[in-house]
């Protein structure tokens, strides 16, 4: 049996390009059975990556073109594009890269929790055979020793903390500050919760399914609406999170336009974490809105965890990746970097 | 003798210049270095001013050096009410460089020594604290106006830093430098009236003007913020604007007499 993974992550690619790549849940499902034609896939579709893993009997070059070929058409007239940024790798190195994904190592905030129940879901989704079943679920195993066992998840930021954080750049005290949920997504969960810790109020959670809505809206303490209430609830709202799996904008200049004119000059953020992007860009033209796309707070969280000047905070960040990389490598009960560093047939994902 | 004070308030002043400057790329260390310059300049320009009152005869600031360094008291002054949060160090930036300038310009002109025939009386002394305690806190306005500006910049420019060097907020900054000029304008009125009560008839000049046209911009810019919600970029941008009439203003005042 051969194994081959070709994606396009955060490492290489801009969420431009990565939007177009992207599938929701029941794309990436429809996607693999498109692709489990005579061997086993599964698609794994995050906001950070899009990566297809295929395995069979046959030769890996017939795999590594039936992958690339699909992600290049996803890609449309990206492809160009695409093509350079695409990572290829085969066998071990691509099992090892899987089990670095499900440990959060791969991941922009290392250790962050969210890809480990992504790549659960991608591989329920799949059209999994022999290969792809086993693999999976040792890297999940793995994924969920390393949170366990390591100190790997005790990193203080991530993406929902950051986006409570610079709704505290802008509001500062986030009392009482009405927050509307756009999607019914896990990150927006968690940012939802981030923000209510801080005192932020759930005013809403508009969803295009409704019974999805309503799940979050009784776990964050909420009601659902549809989204066609949500020009009414900009003009009352101070910060948007919205993550759903729409194909194109769900919130244009014009639609705020006219919700900043009851706003009486108070500022309006914006918190984008869909990938493809809910939020038109051209919004943060506008005068008194902020608009932070999921690339834009992993930026701010990475330059927030960089260690300042040569003090302590430096020596702290190594001490704790110290502390938590061996234990990691520990459990694939090998050396990752030397293992990934001998087979790359592409893009290095590492970088 | 009393006058060598003010080197140990230009000294601190400056090392608080600097500090706020090197906070930028470093750690909390040099904010805090900052801050503590601040306070012991302070402390040692109120050691100043207590003797040049003492040595005086009347009012010892009513030249324009010595009004000028009056002034610098007043701003460095009403940003230690603030600038003692660990939020608001960085508004030092604009205002201890400009201090350091002023204190300097006052001392080239002789308005931190003693002079022992002054005879003007508590009704000018009052008119002159007043006006200058109101310019100065519109300076600090000033200061939060720019303050919001450069982190709505930040904010709109999707900044990777703006979480690494934490400005204040910006809904605090809008809220507080409006207070902070209602506040100066309140104070600025009553020395405009307390100087009514020695108006004479032909006294009318172009500072008088100035001042007035100040007090009509702020006047109608409160009003405005209250009435038409007229709030952040735009709010801000009025306060520079009056800044900048003041900084005409104060000079205007002292040369031209």
């Amino acid at each position: 049996m051969r194994l081959t993974l070709v994606g396009v992550s955060h490492r290489q690619a801009p969420v431009e390009l990565r939007e177009r790549v992207a599938v929701d849940a029941a794309g990436a499902t429809a996607l693999a059975r498109e692709l489990a034609d005579g061997c086993e896939a599964v698609v794994l579709s995050t906001c950070n990556r899009t990566e297809l893993y295929l395995a069979s009997d046959g030769p890996s070059d017939h795999l590594d073109e039936r992958a690339s070929g699909t992600l290049l058409a996803l890609a449309g007239d990206d492809g160009a594009a695409l093509a350079p940024v695409l990572y290829r790798l085969g066998d071990d190195s691509a099992a090892l890269h899987l089990f670095r994904v499900a440990a959060g190592l791969d991941s922009l905030v290392p250790g962050e929790g969210e890809i480990l129940g992504q790549v659960r879901d991608a591989f329920e989704g799949g059209s999994t055979g022999p290969l792809l079943d086993r693999l999976f679920r040792q890297a999940l195993h793995a994924g969920r020793r390393a949170r366990v066992e390591t100190a790997i998840g005790e990193s203080p930021a991530s993406v929902p903390a950051a986006a409570a954080a610079l709704a505290q750049q802008v509001f500062g005290d986030l009392g009482g500050r009405r927050i509307l949920l756009v999607g019914a997504g896990k990150m927006s969960e968690l940012t939802a919760r981030n923000l209510r810790s801080r005192g932020a109020v759930i005013e809403a959670v508009a969803n295009r399914t409704e019974a999805h809505g309503e799940e979050l809206a009784t776990r964050v303490e909420s009601r659902a609406v549809g989204l066609e209430e949500i020009p009414a609830l900009l003009a009352t709202a101070d910060v948007v999170v919205t993550s759903t799996s729409a194909p194109g904008f769900v919130i244009d200049p014009a639609t705020a336009e006219a919700a900043l004119r009851g706003r009486r000059g108070r500022p309006l953020l914006f918190v984008d974490l869909a990938v493809p992007r809910d939020v038109d860009p051209a919004l943060a033209t506008i005068d008194g809105c902020f608009v932070y796309d999921v690339d834009d707070l992993e930026a701010v969280v990475e330059a927030a965890r960089r260690p300042q000047g040569r003090g302590g905070s430096r020596r702290a960040t190594r001490r704790r990746r110290g502390r938590a990389l061996p234990r990691v490598a520990g459990l694939a009960g090998s050396r990752p970097r030397d293992r990934l560093a001998s087979r790359p047939r592409g893009g290095d994902p590492q970088r | 003798m009393a006058e060598l004070l003010v080197w140990p308030a230009l000294l601190a002043y400056g090392e608080a210049a600097v500090a706020y400057a090197g906070s930028l790329r470093g750690t909390g260390a040099s904010a805090r270095l900052g801050i503590w310059g601040v306070r012991i300049g302070w402390l040692a320009q109120t050691a100043l001013l207590v003797a040049q009152a003492l040595d005086s005869d009347g009012f010892p600031w009513g030249t324009w050096a010595g009004a000028l360094n009056l002034f610098v008291w007043l701003v460095v002054g009403a940003y230690l009410i603030w600038g003692c949060t660990p939020r608001y160090r960085l508004l030092g930036l604009a205002v201890m460089p400009l201090a350091v300038a002023l204190l300097v310009a006052a001392w080239a002109g002789g308005g931190t020594g003693v002079s022992s025939n002054d005879t003007a009386g508590w009704l000018l002394a009052l008119h002159v604290g007043l006006m200058l305690a109101g310019f100065a806190g519109l300076t600090l306005a000033a200061g939060l106006a720019g303050l919001y500006l450069w982190q709505e910049r930040r904010l709109k420019q999707r900044d990777t830093g703006v979480l690494r060097l934490r400005l204040p907020p910006l809904d605090s900054l809008d809220r507080l430098s409006a207070r902070t000029a209602l506040i100066s304008l309140g104070v600025l009125s009553a020395g405009i009236v307390v100087g009514l009560g020695s108006f004479d008839q032909g006294d009318f000049d172009v500072p008088m003007a100035v001042t007035l046209a100040i007090w009509a911009l702020y006047t109608v810019g409160l009003l405005l913020r209250r009435e038409k919600s007229l709030r952040g970029r735009r709010f801000a941008l009025l306060l520079l604007a009056g800044f900048a009439l003041v900084a005409i203003v104060l000079p205007l005042t002292h040369f031209a007499s």
